[in-house]
């Protein structure tokens, strides 16, 4: 990974002169547990701090533009949390009808609020925050082309990510250790190059994506390898990552129509054994100024699908079968976003997830406001209940969390 | 912005002297507006630097920083791409607006944290524009067709003689049923605008000052002082550093450009 990102850097046209701008946050955080964990390894409270600068520059009239984005975080307990990342160190040109993106990058596809489905370029950058929306930086050479009919991006991704999982003091996490070692199915390991390639376009009200990825799957399945299961003691020491080559083709479709935002992903994927076909698809309805005042009130409601199911006996898994973690296999997402419109840009988002086969629900909130004008404010509190003893979940019982974190930007 | 050729008697119309025109006051109404319109039509594209300092009832104040950058669009509404500089959490945020003569406007967000391009629901327009006390429907392009009109009469307003005339929108999710619009006779140019709510109580006043012509042509105001007087919440809205004609396109105004925004 190293020695890539030293001959990505080497690629970079040489700077102008003229220095660019610093920006970025420092965020503390706090984290408390009101249950006991279930491993006497994990803990009550957590601290970090995480710093994210950004270096900018532009030339040749904007033409050019340089973006350098390091990201580190320290856990107080967590030493997988605690990391650091290059989440973009890219050059941009563009034209008049087409764009070259050089580097490393992070790409958004997504339109639906609680699954991400469609964004397959980046890996997760899972221990930051449960939610999928951190993303680690991907190397990448990206051609945009810009044309009446649409616009056609092509990814040539040389260099692949691991997901990031909690190490043994981290929370949540699944019972069973996750190893360090992962398997690949390409001999190339992590520096199989991976490609890609996505059109997209507006057409009055809507907002459409198709795109398609050949390359090693960022999301893994796991195996538990020879050795890791001791039939005396019936206990599984570790299970193992397992990333294997995919072809995946997803839609994305968003439409407008007055306070409606309806919203569509939809993914076909081959190479992890069974075709998987997922789904999340839904709305957003805003209502505008409650009662006369700035408050706007948004009703989210999506259901997400996902083929995966009891395809695999968990017994088989204890003779090599590779098996998924987790999938939103019959879900419905209920939410309500409330936006004060005040100066301080206060704003709540709380929403569950219930499992529709009987596999409990998740409670997420999120709340933010500015305070002054430089610092920011965020709490956040994420819980499962009713979870059933045999879903994969069942060790993340106890951890309702609540997480209270203060930005300064500069 | 072409003129509709439904409007031409009426822009003929206001060509007349006013006063001896025998139309009735909405016909008076909506020539002033065509005028108007026709007046700064042909400016092509622009950009400006925008600083606003919005104030609670208590005259505690905060400020945003943002750049804006507009092109004219023959036939239809016109595009704008607004750039937040500060805050400094909400920094690189873009919005891009393609305003439309008929129809809801189309919008765009990008949160640059996410690197995610978000559509807005077009019934938004009636909230306030980053916590101020402008609406979202206050600062984009004021077409000619969002609009009926009624002259009201001609008047002195510090110094300068106005028209004055209401308009009323036409669409319903507008957050006002009335606006009266004082506009100078010279210059066709706004220099007060009063804002009903939908209980049709006034809502809010805003001032235009500091007009400068740009290219022989284009007049724009530095200084745009709006009140609420419901709240007791005011913002002034500071422009400046306007550029004609720099070349802009399409292609700075697609969603593209709102990843390169800055």
């Amino acid at each position: 990974m190293r020695k890539l990102l030293y001959a990505l850097a080497c690629l970079l046209p040489a700077l102008p002169v003229q220095a660019g701008d610093w920006r970025g946050s420092i965020t503390a955080e706090l984290t408390g547990f009101p249950e006991q964990a279930a491993d006497p390894a994990q803990h009550r409270s957590y601290a970090a701090l995480a710093l994210e600068p950004e270096y900018f520059k532009e030339w040749n009239n904007r033409h050019d533009l340089f973006t350098f984005k390091p990201y580190l975080i320290l856990d107080s307990h967590d030493d997988n949390r605690s990391h650091g990342d290059i989440r973009e160190l890219s050059w941009i040109h563009a034209a008049r009808d087409w764009e070259t993106n050089i580097g490393i990058s992070k790409v958004y596809w997504g339109v639906t609020e609680a699954a991400h489905l469609v964004d397959v370029i980046n890996q997760t950058d899972a221990v930051v925050n449960e939610d999928g929306e951190d993303k680690l930086g991907q190397p990448m050479a990206k051609l945009t082309l810009i044309r009446d009919w649409g616009v056609v991006d092509l990814f040539v991704l040389p260099g692949f990510r691991e997901r990031t999982f909690p190490g043994r003091q981290g929370r949540p996490r699944f019972s069973i250790p996750i190893s360090d070692n992962p398997l690949y199915e390409s001999g190339a390991r992590d520096l199989h190059t991976d490609f890609a390639a996505r059109w997209s376009h507006s057409i009055g009200a809507f907002d459409i994506g198709v795109s398609h990825f050949t390359g090693t799957g960022r999301e893994p399945r796991f195996v538990i390898q020879p050795g890791a299961y001791n039939p005396q003691t019936m206990t599984i020491s570790e299970i193992t990552p397992f990333y294997e080559i995919i072809h995946q083709t997803s839609l994305d479709l968003q439409a407008v129509y007055g306070g409606w935002l309806w919203k569509l992903e939809a993914v076909v994927r081959n190479g992890q054994g069974e075709r998987i076909e997922s789904l999340a698809g839904g709305y957003e309805y805003t209502f505008v100024g409650i009662n006369e005042s700035a408050v706007d009130v948004g009703i989210i409601t999506e259901y997400l699908y996902d083929s995966r199911g009891d395809d695999v006996d968990p017994a088989d898994t204890l003779t090599g079968q590779p098996f998924f973690t987790s999938a939103f296999q019959n879900d419905l997402v209920l939410g309500a976003r409330f936006t004060l419109n005040d100066a301080a840009s206060s704003e709540l988002l709380a929403s569950v997830i219930v499992d529709l086969e009987g596999g409990g629900q998740s409670y997420n909130l999120e709340a933010s406001r500015r305070l002054g004008d430089n610092w920011k404010l965020s709490l956040e509190a994420r819980g499962l209940k009713n979870i059933p003893d045999n879903n994969v979940f069942a060790s993340f019982r106890d951890d309702t969390r609540l997480r209270v974190e203060l930005a300064r930007y500069f | 912005m072409r003129i509709p050729d439904r409007l031409l008697p009426a822009l003929i119309l206001c060509l007349l002297p006013l006063g001896t025109t025998a139309g009735t006051p909405e016909e008076e109404g909506l020539a002033i507006a065509v005028e108007a319109d026709r007046r700064d039509t042909g400016f092509g594209d622009y950009t400006s630097d925008v600083k606003m300092i919005l104030k609670n009832k208590q005259g505690q104040e905060s400020t945003r920083v943002i750049r804006s950058k507009n092109l004219e669009v023959t036939g239809d509404g016109d595009k704008s791409q607004t750039i937040f500089d500060e805050p400094r959490d909400v920094q690189g945020t873009a919005l891009l607006s393609f305003t439309h003569k008929e129809g809801p406007d189309d919008q765009w967000l990008y949160l640059p944290a996410l690197k995610r391009v978000k559509r807005i629901a077009s019934d938004n327009k009636s909230g306030p524009f980053m916590g101020s006390e402008f609406a979202y429907e206050d600062i984009t392009s004021q077409e000619v067709d969002k609009y009926t009109y009624k002259y009201l009469r001609d008047e002195t307003l510090d110094g300068l003689d106005v028209f004055v005339f209401e308009r009323y929108p036409k669409d319903r999710k507008s957050g006002y049923t009335r606006q009266i619009v004082w506009l100078d006779k010279e210059h066709y140019k706004e220099r007060k605008i009063e804002y009903y709510d939908r209980k049709n109580a006034l809502l809010k006043t805003l001032v235009f000052t500091e007009y400068n012509q740009y290219n022989d042509k284009f007049w724009r105001a530095h200084n745009m002082y709006m009140v609420n007087h419901q709240t007791g919440k005011s913002t002034r809205l500071l422009q400046s550093n306007y550029q004609f004609n720099i070349g802009l396109t399409d292609r700075d105004f697609d969603k593209n450009s709102l990843k390169r925004a800055r």
